[in-house]
């Protein structure tokens, strides 16, 4: 990746949240340049599967770690910041109850649940955001990494992690809402969710911290914990031979990567204004890794390219020809992956050392020789 | 003359039954006639206790308001076509004035009365299995008046298994029974704990207020009722286990083929089962309009069909699609989930999205009842058709010659091919046999499962953990997983509810593939580090 696309996508992402951002503050509904609303939240949904996919793309691209279960990552987030936002509809939901979410008092419940105590504060949530995908990832990458389980088998699990996520946040009992999830927001630290500023505002914060993210991650690719992270992605025996403790390096970035995607689920929520349990169902983590196919594998703008445009095809798709779409998202993945292995910036950017994505050829026929 | 004296006595009282009886129930049917309602009600006791086989028609008559008295108590019975029929005797009675009879009326003392003696009197039914009915009528009633013709009924009862439950019930009535001596009370205890079930535990779970010894026989008798129902019990567990279990073997068989024998990651498997559930639904619609009479044929006739629909559809898979992909096995992931959505949208744009109806023929349904076991036919049926399909499947890689040509590309490809092994046919058809097999597995949990575009959905991740469990590359491994992945989960389901059970399964299975990366059953040599 040139400095050149890094700097162009940092500003297109930021200047342009900005951008529509004022354009729909400050043009009147009528004039030609203004700016709907629901364009601001779209777009600030779209940032947040960013996020997801500059998060797949860091274990993936760059750590050969194939994550089908990112998506629940981001959607832990999500919960955490939906739990501080229904705690601060207080009063104003459907029962009125200001010590319950409408959900428990519903369920008949009578006192808050333990994990529930502290949701109440913004900078609680905003811990928790970070340290519940985190601290999973941890101790779920430490697991996996430490016994070397790999490539297709650590893909199985992470799959079969997600799907137990996601039967399990189905269940009343867990107090997360069941199926309905949480919804029906009033207020995000004393904004209301609805307003156009708010939302306006949530799109910027958004941008922002997208780009905090890429450059977290363009410097960690960029540096000597990068340059061994990629030598295990392409020999992982090899780099542990040369000393190296391949385990270690898979899970710093395992456990960044997670975090990565927590955050981005709690932006999201905010701006879709609900969470339920099918943001953990396996599909969703198979198209965030799609998003990183299409873009670019190992090229961290492409995985925000990718993203973004597939999700601009899923708008356009299922709002003019939903019939079409699991046609066009799954032919998408078959074209992808037999014609475009390196993605849409496979075909602009050229190649420079610091992105080799694939295995050589050799390597692949000495793996079809064996195996 | 003393020993003359008491020989005449004892044939006088050896005589006096049989000649009371008639007496007494003559009297009884004369009782009937009578307006007062308890003597109607002591005539029905009367008439049941003496054994008479009038006694059931002339009750039966009674209770469904059939049952006509003249003013000289001469009784008639109303048949359904209006005709009467004398009550005492049973021949028809033209003569009868049907303005000259009154209904004998009822009032809720008879009708109780009423209730109790057809009780009783189904005793004596011709039919064993009324016989059997009543038996256990009683034993739940445990009503100590239907002692004395229990007594009788076990005295000339000639079925053995109806005289057992026979004397269950007697000993369930005496239980109940103020005057029954303490050792025959100890002696039905004993009766009670042999049969054993739930019926038998609530029995004697209400005895308590009885003496000591007693309320401690039925205590120990029901610790041992106990042990015995949860042996049935987790016997019960164990079979639904290997149902569960089989019903993942026959989802994970095919699986273990393509991605156990081949390494490759075919995430559309889901959808080679639901379209075996489709060819099954399009047989089943194709015979119910050409030929009705075929329709218990109809699972049988969809085997074969969905094997080659799906097997056709896994060649064309591998020769469009996977081949580009040997040695990628995450690219073959990607692609194959993407053509597993065209699959379900393609089922989805022919089908909709709705549940189609597959019907089950008359052999699949009805259960039977094995000791303390219910064993439900379609899941037996399921069991043995995956065992079928194993043995099948492992018997094709071991004896025939295509076997032997896959087990030799997958062992060692370039040697293979140095013997004039058509490779890449090989891969083809080793494709399209895991795909056939799961098209087979479509059509038996076509009979379990909705019938719709996400069925295949449902198993992808179960396969794939099966497969993993049991080790790669192993038909038994897959086979040993799949059913013990059923039976743990069917064992939990009852401590921690389904839907933990199931999440439990996944923990711990993400744990067991951390301790044993290879599965149970791990491939040994060098093809391992691959």
């Amino acid at each position: 990746m040139t400095k050149l696309s890094a700097t162009g996508t940092l500003v297109l992402m930021l200047g342009g949240a900005v951008l529509l951002a004022v354009l729909n503050l400050t043009t009147p509904p009528t004039a030609e340049l203004h700016v709907s609303t629901y364009v601001v939240s779209l777009v600030g949904k779209y940032l947040c599967f960013a996020m997801l996919a500059l998060a797949v793309d860091l274990v993936w691209g760059f750590g050969g770690i194939l994550s089908l279960g990112h998506a629940a990552f981001f959607a832990l987030g999500g919960y955490a910041m939906g739990m501080y936002l229904m705690r601060s509809i207080g009063a104003r939901g459907v029962y009125g109850n200001a010590m319950l979410p409408d959900f428990m008092v519903f369920l008949g419940w009578h006192e808050l649940p333990w994990y529930w105590h502290g949701f109440d504060w913004f900078v609680f949530a905003a811990v928790m955001v970070v340290l519940v995908p985190g601290i999973l990832a941890l101790v779920f990458g430490w697991l996996a990494f430490r016994s070397r389980v790999t490539g297709v088998y650590l893909s199985i699990i992470t799959q079969a992690l997600t799907y137990a996520l996601l039967l399990a946040f189905f269940r009343n009992d867990m107090g997360f809402g069941g199926n309905n999830g949480m919804t029906d927001f009033k207020t995000i630290v004393g904004f209301d969710v609805q307003a156009e500023t708010t939302r306006c505002a949530l799109l910027v914060i958004t941008a922002a911290f997208l780009c905090v993210q890429f450059l977290v991650a363009r410097y960690l690719v960029g540096s000597r914990f990068g340059k061994v992270l990629i030598a295990v992605r392409d020999a992982e025996a090899r780099t542990r031979f040369l000393g190296y403790r391949p385990e270690s390096y898979k899970l710093v970035v395992w456990v960044l990567s997670a975090i990565m995607a927590g955050i981005g689920g709690a932006l999201y929520v905010p701006q879709v204004g609900i969470i339920n349990p099918s943001e953990f169902s396996p599909a969703n983590s198979i198209e965030a890794v799609i998003w990183v196919a299409v873009g670019g594998r190992g090229t961290l703008c492409g995985a925000i390219l990718g993203a973004v445009l597939v999700n601009l095809g899923k708008t356009y798709f299922t709002s003019v020809l939903p019939e079409l779409w699991l046609f066009a998202l799954g032919a998408l993945f078959i074209f992808v992956t037999l014609f475009l292995p390196r993605g849409v910036m496979g075909l602009v950017v050229h190649r420079t050392p610091r992105d080799v994505a694939e295995p050589t050829p050799v390597e692949s026929a000495a793996r079809e020789v064996t195996g | 003359m003393k020993r003359l004296m008491c020989l005449l006595l004892l044939a006088v009282l050896a005589l006096a039954p049989s000649g009371a009886r008639a007496q007494s129930s003559d009297d009884a049917l004369a009782a009937l006639a009578s307006p007062s309602f308890d003597t109607i009600r002591r005539g029905i006791e009367q008439l049941t206790l003496s054994g008479d086989p009038r006694s059931l028609p002339i009750i039966v008559a009674l209770q469904g308001g059939r049952l006509f008295a003249r003013a000289d108590h001469v009784l008639s019975i109303k048949l359904d076509d209006g005709t009467f029929v004398d009550a005492a005797s049973g021949k028809p009675a033209p003569d009868v004035m049907a303005s000259a009879l009154k209904q004998v009326r009822m009032n809720n003392p008879v009708r109780g009365a009423v209730d109790a003696a057809l009780g009783s009197l189904r005793l004596f039914a011709a039919d064993p299995a009324t016989r059997l009915t009543a038996a256990e009528a009683v034993f739940h009633s445990h009503d100590p008046s239907a002692l004395p013709a229990l007594h009788k009924a076990i005295a000339k009862e000639p079925d053995a298994g109806v005289k057992a439950r026979m004397e269950q019930a007697r000993s369930a009535a005496a239980l109940y029974a103020d005057d029954t001596k303490e050792a025959d009370r100890l002696a039905a205890v004993e009766v009670i704990k042999a049969r054993g079930d739930l019926d038998s535990r609530a029995l004697l779970d209400g005895l308590s207020n009885q003496s000591p010894a007693v309320a401690k026989a039925a205590a120990a008798a029901i610790a041992s009722i106990d042990r015995v129902l949860q042996l049935w019990s987790i016997l019960q567990s164990v079979y639904y286990g290997l149902s569960l279990g089989s019903v993942l073997l026959l989802a994970a068989a095919g699986l273990a083929i393509t991605f156990g024998v081949m390494g490759v990651i075919n995430m559309a498997h889901g959808e080679m089962v639901m379209l075996g559930a489709y060819v099954t639904f399009m047989v089943q619609q194709a015979i119910r309009s050409a030929a009705p009479g075929l329709f218990g044929a109809s699972l049988l006739i969809s085997v074969p069909l969905a094997f080659i629909v799906a097997g056709i559809v896994g060649i064309i898979i591998e020769r469009t699609l996977i081949r580009w992909l040997y040695g990628r096995p995450l690219e073959t992931l990607l692609a194959t989930w993407g053509l597993s959505l065209v699959l379900q949208q393609a089922v989805r744009s022919i089908f909709g999205a709705d549940n189609r109806n597959v019907g089950s023929p008359d052999w699949m349904s009805g259960a039977t009842q094995l000791g303390g076991l219910t064993i439900t036919f379609n899941r037996l049926y399921i069991i043995i058709f995956s065992a079928m399909v194993v043995a099948a499947l492992m018997a094709a890689l071991r004896y025939t010659s295509l076997g032997l040509r896959m087990r030799a590309v997958t062992q060692n490809r370039r040697m293979a091919a140095a013997m004039g092994i058509r490779t890449p046919w090989i891969d083809a058809l080793t494709f399209g046999l895991g795909s056939g097999v799961a098209g087979m597995a479509g059509v038996a949990l076509s009979q379990i499962d909705n019938v719709s575009p996400n069925l295949g959905q449902g198993y992808i991740i179960d396969s794939f953990m099966v497969v993993v469990f049991g080790g790669v590359g192993n038909l038994w491994g897959t086979v040993v997983g799949a059913l013990t992945l059923g039976v743990v989960n069917k064992f939990l389901e009852p401590v921690a509810g389904a839907v933990l059970a199931k999440i439990f399964v996944l923990v711990l299975l993400i744990l067991f593939i951390q301790r044993r990366p290879r599965g149970m059953f791990p491939l040994k040599g060098r093809a391992v580090e691959t």
